[in-house]
């Protein structure tokens, strides 16, 4: 059942990669909602045609080949990772830190949005987000990603991806509550001796935790996602590449003051 | 083994109109600094050269908003959101000063006003045929200053800006901001010897500035070791090697430069008293692969990323 929705409270997803079938209704009901026409299909080495988050992607059903080269033997199969990418809201977002107009906001629902009747196209957004979510429309000139279906939740409806998802591995609503759900799920898939299953931005760890959140099979760097060590803000370099311009600027004048020094006249 | 360091960061397609404002960004900041220095520090005869820089930094400076708003595409009518936040209820001033783009927009503006400044001032004393400016001696010199220092933000936060990002390479490395400085500066030496032909007057700088152009070098030198030894610890080497041509340009071009500092060369032919002063042939080869370098070892970083 779909939750009340209310200005002010945090919501997010909890995509269960556990139970992800790649059936990409996902991907089909954010287009349709979004009115987003997609790119033409890639012929890709799986059975993914998508290829990417990106300006007409909003969602993306990863397909990892997990199928080893040899043959299958009793208990060695576990063939495919699936996995229904989105962008994650991140509370500590790169995205957001770098955007110089402003354009990108934090919306009454704590998720992020890009307002595109402020972005202006400089595609700073786009060198700073770690998960690879933004795109440019050439259409607009401007950066579009994901909204969490802003519109609808405004209107006290779950986006429509989630809505769509047969298998609730797409599970949308408060995000405490969602947190809870997560760690049921998590103790019951180790209980059952699926030790590889671990929550990503579940906790802190990563950006500040992250509003879209995931259970996945096997370690972040195998599905494309930066584990808690690599997952850094671009302003981490501001410090360093200031001080180092700074050091360059005082020694290079100094060097400039003794070439031009006063001689006399020749 | 060469590994890629751990980035799963999609390219911001940062091409041609980024690469040309990179450079004469450059140019305009290291041709004012230049011409700071010269007026401050260098002799009486030191002036037509000081001169000549604040006069290269104008059209510099003027090339970059235009290639910057050109790169915004469709949205090119929006530059000025740069600078206002047109946020619905929340519109005002737009300043991050942790966002280099940010800080950047407002430094152009702020620069564009000394550079323009300069220039007229400049003009005014090249059209008289005074040794003082608009401003007066002391104001003058100030003013120059406050505009150097801005100048020399405007060489190096464009490698800041780069570095503050998720992309591989360019947040793998805290030398950029600096290796743009040194080269800009480098680049500017090299374009005013380039031009000292249509001012003879000014040939009197030409060795000072090619002891300059060798010193800012060897500090370009120093800062590309820096460069390739953190991109090389941060494991993003590989996605530096197939820009090797433009590597081995940017280290032909330091090369050139450092030889000003180990031996004079002769710089301007000898003989000739016209109005357009012959500059040695080694000299004018010298300026052109230093300019090719300042705008090779942009292409590089910036291409090495995407």
């Amino acid at each position: 059942m779909a939750p009340t929705i209310k200005a002010g409270e945090s919501y997010g997803f909890f995509t269960d990669t556990s139970i992800c079938i790649g059936c990409k209704a996902c991907e089909v009901a954010c287009k349709e909602w979004n009115q987003l026409e997609g790119n033409a299909p890639a012929f890709l080495d799986s059975f993914d045609n998508t290829g990417q988050l990106d300006a007409q992607n909003w969602r993306h059903v990863k397909m990892l080949d997990q199928v080893p080269d040899q043959s299958i033997t009793s208990g060695n199969g576990t063939a495919w990772l699936l996995m229904s990418d989105v962008c994650k809201h991140c509370k500590h977002a790169s995205c957001m830190e770098v955007c110089p107009t402003g354009a990108i906001i934090r919306t009454e629902f704590d998720t992020v949005f890009i307002q595109q009747d402020v972005c202006n196209g400089c595609r700073n957004c786009i060198a700073a987000c770690p998960y690879s979510v933004i795109g440019m429309n050439q259409q607009t000139g401007t950066a579009h990603k994901c909204t969490m279906c802003y519109d609808r939740l405004q209107a006290g409806k779950q986006p429509a991806c989630a809505q769509a998802c047969p298998t609730q591995s797409i599970q949308f609503g408060p995000l405490a509550d969602l947190q809870k759900a997560a760690d049921v799920r998590l103790e019951a898939l180790h209980t059952q001796g699926v030790t590889q299953a671990q929550l990503y931005g579940r906790d802190d760890t990563v950006y500040g935790g992250l509003n879209a959140f995931f259970l996945l099979m096997d370690k972040p760097e195998t599905y494309g996602l930066p584990n808690a060590e690599n997952a850094v803000l671009p302003s981490r370099n501001n410090i360093g590449g200031y001080l180092g311009a700074l050091v360059t600027g005082v020694v290079a004048v100094v060097a400039g003051l003794v070439a031009f020094r006063r001689r006399g006249a020749a | 083994m060469i590994l890629l360091a751990e980035h799963f960061v999609r390219a911001p397609q940062w091409t041609w109109y980024i690469l040309f404002y990179f450079f004469f960004a450059g140019v305009a900041g290291g041709s004012y600094v230049l011409a700071t220095i010269l007026r401050v520090a260098g002799d009486p005869g030191d002036e037509p050269a000081a001169r000549l820089g604040y006069y290269i930094a104008l059209p510099a400076l003027v090339l970059c908003p235009i290639l910057l708003t050109a790169d915004l595409g469709v949205s090119w009518s929006r530059f000025w959101h740069m600078l206002i936040d047109t946020t619905p209820g929340e519109t005002g001033l737009n300043f991050k000063y942790w966002s280099p783009m940010s800080v950047g927009v407002w430094a152009l503006l702020i620069f564009g006003f000394f550079v323009a400044v300069s220039a007229l001032d400049t003009w005014a004393r090249d059209r008289q045929g005074r040794a003082q400016g608009l401003l007066g001696a002391g104001l003058g010199r100030i003013f120059s200053i406050v505009g150097s220092i801005v100048g020399l933000f405007i060489l190096s936060y464009t490698g800041v800006l780069l570095s503050v990002s998720n992309q591989p390479v360019w947040s793998d490395t805290w030398a950029l901001g600096g290796l743009f400085l040194a080269s800009g500066l480098s680049g500017a030496a090299a374009l005013i010897t380039l031009l000292v032909r249509y001012r003879p007057e000014a040939s009197f700088s030409l060795e000072r500035l090619r002891l300059a152009d060798g010193y800012f070098a060897i500090l370009e030198l120093v800062l590309l070791v820096a460069f390739f030894a953190t991109v090389a610890v941060a494991g993003s080497a590989g996605r530096i090697l197939p820009w090797l041509p433009l590597w081995v340009l940017v280290l032909v071009g330091i090369g050139a430069s450092m030889l000003g500092v180990r031996r004079p060369a002769r710089l301007q032919a000898s003989g000739e008293s016209a109005a357009v002063v012959p500059v040695a042939m080694e000299a004018t080869v010298v300026s052109i692969l230093v300019l090719l370098a300042v705008l090779a070892i942009r292409a590089a970083v910036i291409f090495s990323a995407q």
